[in-house]
């Protein structure tokens, strides 16, 4: 805790700067954890999306979106010149690659998750089309919002195929393939989907554990609430178009009264097209809720990988205590437990000495190599909890902070909707009081 | 008075109008005109145009269209007075249920204020239920039918879950009735209508007719009437007959838009309180969060309270004026439909006259003029009865509609005002957070 704080200090140092470079990007910067290394080295930005068809590993014709990513080393903008961009090219999977690996390489961060591959929670205005060029941009956006997320995490940023992905576009891929990352993925995948039950768990990490699945629940309720909202709010909003019509047919009718039934008609239009905006504004907050969604998702898993290795531990110690007993039984010739060993050795006679001191012996060797082990595993165990525990901490920071930015846009968003909503009505008041 | 209601209606009177005599009518002799018109009127139709003028109800209401001469020069007058001095004032309200064993209803308190001499008592306070209201407006009706009476209440609610006795419903139709009376009282001409005298002033009021016979007998005649045609109806009396046909098509609109608006709001403010349901749900499982999550939550509520308000008092106040001016053009046409059938009955007189005069040059009937007057009285009435009502209208839409804005404009500032707050509650814990962190 002592050094998080220490690099929260030097984080705040570095703000003003930081900001005033990261000036370009379209997100806001608040939600980025500061105190960075490769983020204050190199600005980087997700600047443009590009729909494209080609054919895929199988011969099939498909299409696809490419997102540009622009990077710029820092120092040259900080001095004032300002260089191209170096820029690549990277499909959706590519970032979904890259997410894999660090989950596989920092099994104890949890790592920033990426926007939805398919549009969820939506209302029914909303296409649920991966081509929407709204649902692209939106996707832009989250995916920027991903980068700059780990390359300013503290752990994170420094790996080098994060750098890799960032700034050769040939390659890369290749060399994610190299790490064998894919393997230890497979054998992982595997154990944590397997159930165990931990004899010892950590308290910390359950409660950890069981608050992620809070946040999931929660925050999944949230946004499917929301989205029944903007369904009704879009509806409410949308009938008042009608009025808009039948006012400029009444007005034909009417003498005094027409200019300004006719006007206010113009203002219920106006009324019911502004809802358009509104709730495009809004599918910001509900990116943001959901980013917190599928961070759940990665703070569990990182709860899960605390599980497993602490179920592997306890599985090591369990062997070495059970190998220790059977050196103690073979050494004093006491049978403790009933076993069927036990039995042959009784019906059949005590085995020759020769026969006892190698198996004597082996034991011994396998009782050697089970220490290890435990010892490995402990370390292993211990590490993981430590830097779990660290980056978990950081995690929550974050949480709070975005979070509470997160809701004071949405009352902000609120607030313009109601000054919309007052204008509007303003301006067709005074249209009725003409009449 | 339930009783005397009861009893009116057994008893099948045959002559309505001469109960309570109009203060106009002393000058002229009018049954034994009536009597004369209606035998000239059989003898003289050709080309099997209605005879049903001899029937009861419409003796009466020529015995009333006698007195347009007077009415008319009281109207002109009137029209002046009523806007510049206005002399009585009513006021519906009170609702007090009744519960006896045969029936429950309401009574509603009429009070009146006047200096008028027709009156005995500057002040009347007195307790009518709706049977009343309904009795005064057929008794206008009847009495003065060149004129455009202001619509009731319906008697019952078009859906019939509404319970009679609710709250909501009697608020609704008090209004409705305090809107008629004091339509009716603000009329130069129907506010000196004797019925209107004994309604806000008997102590028990004496409804002796056979009201629901005299009704019937009266509609069945203007739907026989549409059958004429007119030889040349006026071009401005065709107009209004337009203007009416598609306002209230507009009218109708409107009432289906503000239904359906009324129907989205309510489905909205269902989801609406989930949602904030979610962020209080949330706030139990957060620890700094937990006051922001609250305060939304909290702000949520605000905003669900907000539009509860408007919805209510849309549902209240706008949608009540809409139905009455749907109601309001349903007595329109029906005195424009009464104009052409006086039109036809004179068209049919004067045809009957032009010919008898071919044949024996005789003069033509005083009948066929006194006919012609009372046209050109009742286009008159009419026209003033349209011109009032053109302005009401205009008066009432600019406020109904002008309150409609005023409402929206209302809640979205409750729910600015509740953003607004909670954005100070989220900041000022920001910059206290970042005041420790410094320290």
């Amino acid at each position: 805790m002592a050094e998080d704080g220490k690099e929260e200090s030097v984080a705040t140092d570095d703000e003003s700067d930081h900001t005033a470079a990261d000036g370009t990007g379209s997100l806001n910067n608040t939600m980025v954890e500061e105190g960075s290394t490769l983020l204050r080295r190199m600005e980087i930005c997700v600047a443009e999306a590009e729909k494209r068809s080609g054919k895929n590993a199988v011969n099939m014709q498909e299409t696809f979106t490419v997102y540009l990513i622009e990077t710029r080393p820092m120092d040259a903008v900080v001095e004032g010149r300002n260089p191209a961009p170096d820029a690549l090219w990277r499909r959706y999977s590519e970032f979904e690659l890259l997410r894999n690996y660090l989950i596989v390489t920092y099994p104890y961060i949890v790592v920033p998750p990426l926007p939805e591959k398919r549009a969820e929670f939506v209302w029914h205005k909303l296409s649920a089309d991966n081509m929407d060029p709204d649902f692209v941009e939106r996707r832009r956006v989250g995916l920027e919002n991903f980068l700059l997320r780990v390359a300013s995490h503290p752990v994170l940023s420094n790996d080098q195929i994060l750098y890799h992905f960032l700034t050769e576009e040939h390659g890369w891929k290749e060399v994610v393939y190299e790490t064998g990352f894919q393997a230890k993925a497979d054998s992982r995948l595997r154990a944590l989907s397997a159930t165990f039950r931990v004899r010892n768990p950590d308290k910390r990490f359950m409660e950890m554990k069981h608050y992620s699945d809070e946040l999931q629940s929660h925050t999944s309720q949230l946004l499917r609430a929301r989205a029944r909202v903007a369904d009704r709010l879009y509806g409410v909003y949308k009938v008042h178009g009608n009025y808009g019509r039948v006012f400029s047919e009444w007005s034909a009718i009417e003498k005094e009264m027409g200019d300004g039934l006719q006007s206010a008609g113009h203002h219920m239009d106006a009324y019911a097209a502004s809802i358009d905006d509104i709730l495009e504004e809004e599918e910001h907050y509900a990116d943001q809720m959901k980013e917190y969604l599928f961070y759940a998702e990665a703070l569990r898993a990182v709860c899960r990988k605390h599980e497993l290795t602490q179920f592997e531990l306890e599985m090591a110690s369990q062997d070495l205590i059970s190998k220790k007993q059977q050196r103690e039984e073979l050494a004093t010739g006491i049978v403790r437990t009933f076993s069927f060993k036990g039995m042959t050795n009784k019906l059949f006679g005590q085995e020759a000495p020769e026969q006892r001191e190698a198996r004597l012996k082996l034991l011994e060797e396998l009782i050697a190599e089970g220490e290890d082990t435990v010892k490995e595993k402990t370390l292993e165990c211990e590490e993981h909890v430590e830097k779990a525990w660290v980056d978990m901490q950081r995690f929550k920071e974050q949480k709070d902070k975005d979070l509470r930015e997160a809701l004071i846009n949405y009352a902000v968003m609120q607030i313009s909707m109601c000054k919309k909503g007052i204008q509007v009505w303003g301006n067709a008041k005074e249209c009725f009081l003409k009449m | 008075m339930s009783v005397g209601a009861l009893k009116g209606l057994a008893s099948s009177g045959q002559k309505p109008i001469t109960e309570i005599l109009h203060p106009l009518s002393a000058a002229e002799e009018p049954l034994s005109v009536t009597v004369n018109v209606g035998g000239d009127k059989e003898a003289g139709l050709t080309n099997g145009t209605p005879v049903e003028t001899s029937s009861p109800a419409s003796a009466s209401s020529l015995f009333n269209r006698l007195q347009l001469d007077d009415d008319l020069e009281a109207d002109v007058r009137d029209l002046y007075a009523s806007t510049e001095t206005r002399d009585l004032f009513v006021t519906v309200d009170d609702p007090k249920k009744h519960v006896s064993t045969m029936e429950t209803y309401i009574t509603y308190r009429v009070s009146t204020k006047t200096t008028r001499i027709e009156f005995d008592l500057p002040e009347y306070c007195v307790r009518r239920r709706y049977q009343d209201f309904d009795w005064l407006r057929i008794k206008l009706e009847d009495s003065q039918p060149t004129h455009l009476i202001p619509p009731l209440p319906e008697k019952f609610v078009m859906k019939g879950v509404v319970d009679r006795f609710s709250e909501e419903f009697v608020e609704t139709r008090m209004k409705a009735l305090d809107k008629f009376l004091k339509r009716v009282a603000d009329h130069p001409v129907l506010s000196f209508n004797p019925h209107l005298n004994a309604f806000l002033s008997a102590k028990d009021l004496n409804k002796r007719q056979g009201l629901a016979l005299l009704t019937k007998v009266g509609e069945s005649v203007k739907h026989v009437a549409g059958g004429y045609k007119l030889r040349a109806r006026p071009a401005e009396f065709c107009a209004m007959g337009e203007y009416l046909d598609t306002f209230s098509q507009k009218l109708g609109t409107i009432d289906r838009i503000a239904q359906r608006i009324l129907k989205e709001q309510s489905e909205y403010l269902t989801e609406l309180r989930e949602y904030g349901t979610v962020y209080s749900s949330w706030a139990t499982s957060e620890e700094e969060l937990q006051r922001p999550l609250e305060g939304v939550a909290s702000c949520v509520k605000t905003c669900c309270g907000a539009l509860e308000d408007q919805s209510e008092s849309m549902s209240q106040d706008f949608l009540p004026v809409l139905r009455e001016y749907v109601l309001y053009i349903e007595s329109m046409k029906n005195v424009l439909r009464k104009r052409d059938q006086t039109q036809a009955e004179y068209e049919g007189r004067l045809e009957a006259a032009i010919l008898r005069k071919q044949e024996d040059r005789t003069p033509m009937p005083v009948e066929v003029e006194k006919c012609q007057d009372k046209v050109e009285c009742f286009n008159a009435d009419l026209k003033a009865d349209w011109e009032r009502w053109q302005s009401n209208k205009r008066q009432d839409f600019k406020q109904l509609l002008t309150g409609m804005a005023d409402k929206n404009i209302n809640h979205y500032e409750k729910c600015q005002a509740a953003w607004e707050s909670l954005i100070t509650l989220l900041q000022d814990k920001q910059t206290e957070d970042k005041t420790s962190e410094t320290n």
